[in-house]
């Protein structure tokens, strides 16, 4: 069973003001196979999280670990870190012109796979995928994520999940901009993936209303960069209910 | 109470002499350029003026001032139906039908030719023609190829442009009455060759004309296509590719040119560049005369930077004289690869190498895909692979 470790983690980004520390000391463990959900306030750190475990260069590790199964994540490019078994779905999926979402899937399951998948039974699993998330087929033919609109484009991105098949997922903020029709397809995919791959989740939201359709086993708050309080799912009807004002006691969010 | 409004304008500024004397009134419209078939009617090129500032104007120096060579380039036409072949004397009617030279290396190559190679497309059934042309050497060269569509033929002609050559040339395109011609010219030289092309062409009524301009081989290609719609409803769509390597200088001056009412054309050109001294130059003109109302027309260009020690010059320039337009527009844009393109690739797990192959492909494939021949695009694709295989990682 895998694992991702995250050990005292602390991470820093360069802005036009200097140097900011955002990540003061994160230490977390995702198994396969359950859910954590992480929740707080904007600028808590949360969506930095995600992509420092992503590899994105804007983010600096000062100090602390990342490990998957006890492999050094940090020390690894990111490709690599997706070919260990990491994927991030992101917030805000990028345009690529001129690259079909055929085109695209099929290269990043060759790359994942070290071997390009068998043509037939590849074009029936993108389909049964494509359908599942409720895509027309046409999706496939269309540049990636150009002119899709915000669910779907969230909507492709879990189609990515269940074809890549990581062993932990982090999903940063998919819930945001999604109507309920679309939060519920969303939903239901990252059920399907979880069950029948066993699947660890990483689940960064704002909000409590994902975690009626994702059920958590682990919710951490964030707040100002670490974990501020962590539970079962009791603690996110408690945030629902009282939302983080009991964690910002004259600190960082105005 | 009288009117206050005063109508007189302001004067456009340069327009007047200066008071201290002698001064040359710059031209005040791209349609009151000089043309001429003479190379003695230009003032001698000295590389500041404006058509000649962005070129290494020593490095093509012989082609604009030199002899040429006016014998027939190695040229091979390809059997067609519906198409006729032949070279023709300096004096053929057909010579000068869609333009005249605009510069001195064009006004070099119109007075040195000595024949014209002419390919005419009659049939209305769709065609296809390829002008292989393969140069064998550096002489320095002058050739003229007027390529017609009879009215309502259909057809595509391309010339495929290898091997070694410095060669100066016009290549006049007319487009009868509800022609659709589409015309690509491919350069594909060797690295040290040097090119330079005026096209001109002539749209008429209802007729349609694809252009696309394919730079990707020689030392300095400089190609300046030049589309005059010149009647009701006729359609110019003009598209570029081209990609740049170390010390490679690729220059496109786009004309258009709506004189008559309802015209419409579309610019698209697009282009990378890799490598210390890659250079690109693209100047877009649009003029809208008074003569074209409910014109349609819009212009863009966007390249693709991938290293250091590269530099791009994009100019469009709109020019709008009649206030009955359906639509005019530009755009422009140079810029580095996108860094967030990128990581989304590499978060799937997709290699850097691959990964900026995959953005630089799909980034120029919309022109490719626009041509319309299946063969040709496939072609275009792989060459542009190839150029890409020669991108580091930066």
């Amino acid at each position: 069973m895998s694992s991702l470790e995250i050990r005292d983690l602390h991470v820093s980004i360069e802005t036009d003001q200097g140097v900011k520390q955002i990540l003061r000391g994160v230490d977390l463990t995702v198994n396969q196979g359950e859910i954590h959900a992480i929740m707080g306030p904007n600028g808590s750190g949360k969506s930095t999280l995600a992509y420092t475990i992503a590899g994105h260069p804007r983010y600096r590790v000062d100090s602390g670990s990342i490990t998957l199964d006890g492999e050094d994540v940090l020390a690894m490019t990111i490709d690599e870190r997706a070919k260990a078994g990491l994927f991030l779905a992101m917030q805000y999926p990028v345009e690529i012109p001129g690259v079909t979402v055929s085109n695209f899937l099929r290269t990043a399951k060759t790359a994942i796979d070290g071997e390009a998948p068998a043509l037939r039974g590849w074009i029936k699993e993108l389909k049964s995928s494509m359908e599942g998330m409720r895509m027309d087929s046409s999706f496939a033919e269309r540049n990636v994520n150009e002119g899709f609109s915000g669910g779907e484009k969230k909507r492709h991105e879990i189609v990515q999940l269940e074809l890549l098949k990581p062993k932990i997922a982090v999903l940063d903020e998919t819930d945001s901009g999604l109507d309920v029709d679309a939060l519920k397809v969303v939903s239901e995919g990252v059920n399907r993936v979880k069950q029948s791959t066993g699947l660890g989740v990483l689940l960064i939201t704002h909000y409590t209303r994902i975690l009626r359709y994702i059920h958590p086993d682990f919710v951490h708050v964030f707040v100002d960069g670490r974990i501020a309080e962590e539970g079962g799912a009791e603690l996110a009807e408690r945030l629902e209910n009282e939302g983080y004002d009991r964690f910002l006691t004259g600190s960082t969010v105005g | 109470m009288s009117s206050t409004i005063d109508t007189e304008k302001p004067p456009i500024p340069g327009s007047a002499a200066h008071t201290d004397g002698a001064w040359t009134i710059p031209i005040q419209s791209r349609a009151e350029r000089f043309a001429s078939a003479e190379h003695a009617d230009f003032a001698e090129v000295t590389g500041r003026e404006l058509e000649w500032r962005l070129t290494p104007v020593e490095s093509v120096r012989d082609l604009i001032d030199g002899a040429l060579d006016g014998g027939r380039f190695p040229t091979v036409v390809s059997d067609a139906p519906g198409v006729s072949t032949e070279w023709v004397a300096r004096d053929d009617a057909r010579i000068g039908g869609a333009g005249l030279a605009e510069e001195r290396a064009a006004a070099n190559a119109w007075s040195s030719f000595g024949e014209a190679l002419a390919v005419t497309l009659t049939a209305e059934d769709f065609t296809e023609v390829t002008i292989d042309r393969t140069g064998a050497d550096r002489t320095p060269r002058a050739a003229h190829t007027v390529i017609t569509a009879a009215p309502n033929a259909r057809g595509i002609v391309v010339i495929d442009n290898r091997g070694s050559a410095r060669l100066s040339e016009n290549l006049e395109i007319v487009v009868g009455a509800g022609a659709h011609l589409t015309v690509v010219s491919l350069q594909e030289w060797d690295d040290a060759s040097v090119h330079l092309s005026s096209q001109f062409a002539r749209v008429g009524r209802d007729a349609v004309l694809k252009h696309v301009v394919v730079s990707l081989g020689g030392s300095v290609v400089r190609v300046n296509p030049s589309v005059h719609l010149a009647e009701q409803g006729a359609q110019g769509e003009l598209l570029g590719l081209y990609f740049s390597d170390a010390g490679q200088h690729l220059e496109q001056r786009v004309y258009v040119h709506h004189d008559a009412p309802s015209t419409v054309s579309r610019v698209t050109y697009k282009g990378a560049l890799n490598g210390d001294g890659a250079r690109t130059v693209w100047v877009g003109d649009v003029l809208i005369g008074r003569t074209a109302p409910g014109t349609d027309s819009y212009e863009q260009n966007r390249n693709l930077v991938l290293s250091d020690g590269t530099r791009a010059d994009s100019i469009p320039n709109l020019e709008i004289e009649t206030g009955d337009i359906a639509g005019a527009g530009h755009a422009s844009a140079t810029g580095r690869f996108d860094d967030e393109q990128l990581f989304y690739l590499r978060s799937r797990g997709i290699p850097e190498q691959e990964a900026r192959r995959l953005v630089v492909l799909g980034f120029l494939v919309e022109v490719v895909q626009k041509i319309g021949q299946a063969e040709l695009e496939a072609r275009l694709l792989d060459a542009i692979e190839a150029e890409l295989a020669a991108v580091e990682v930066v």
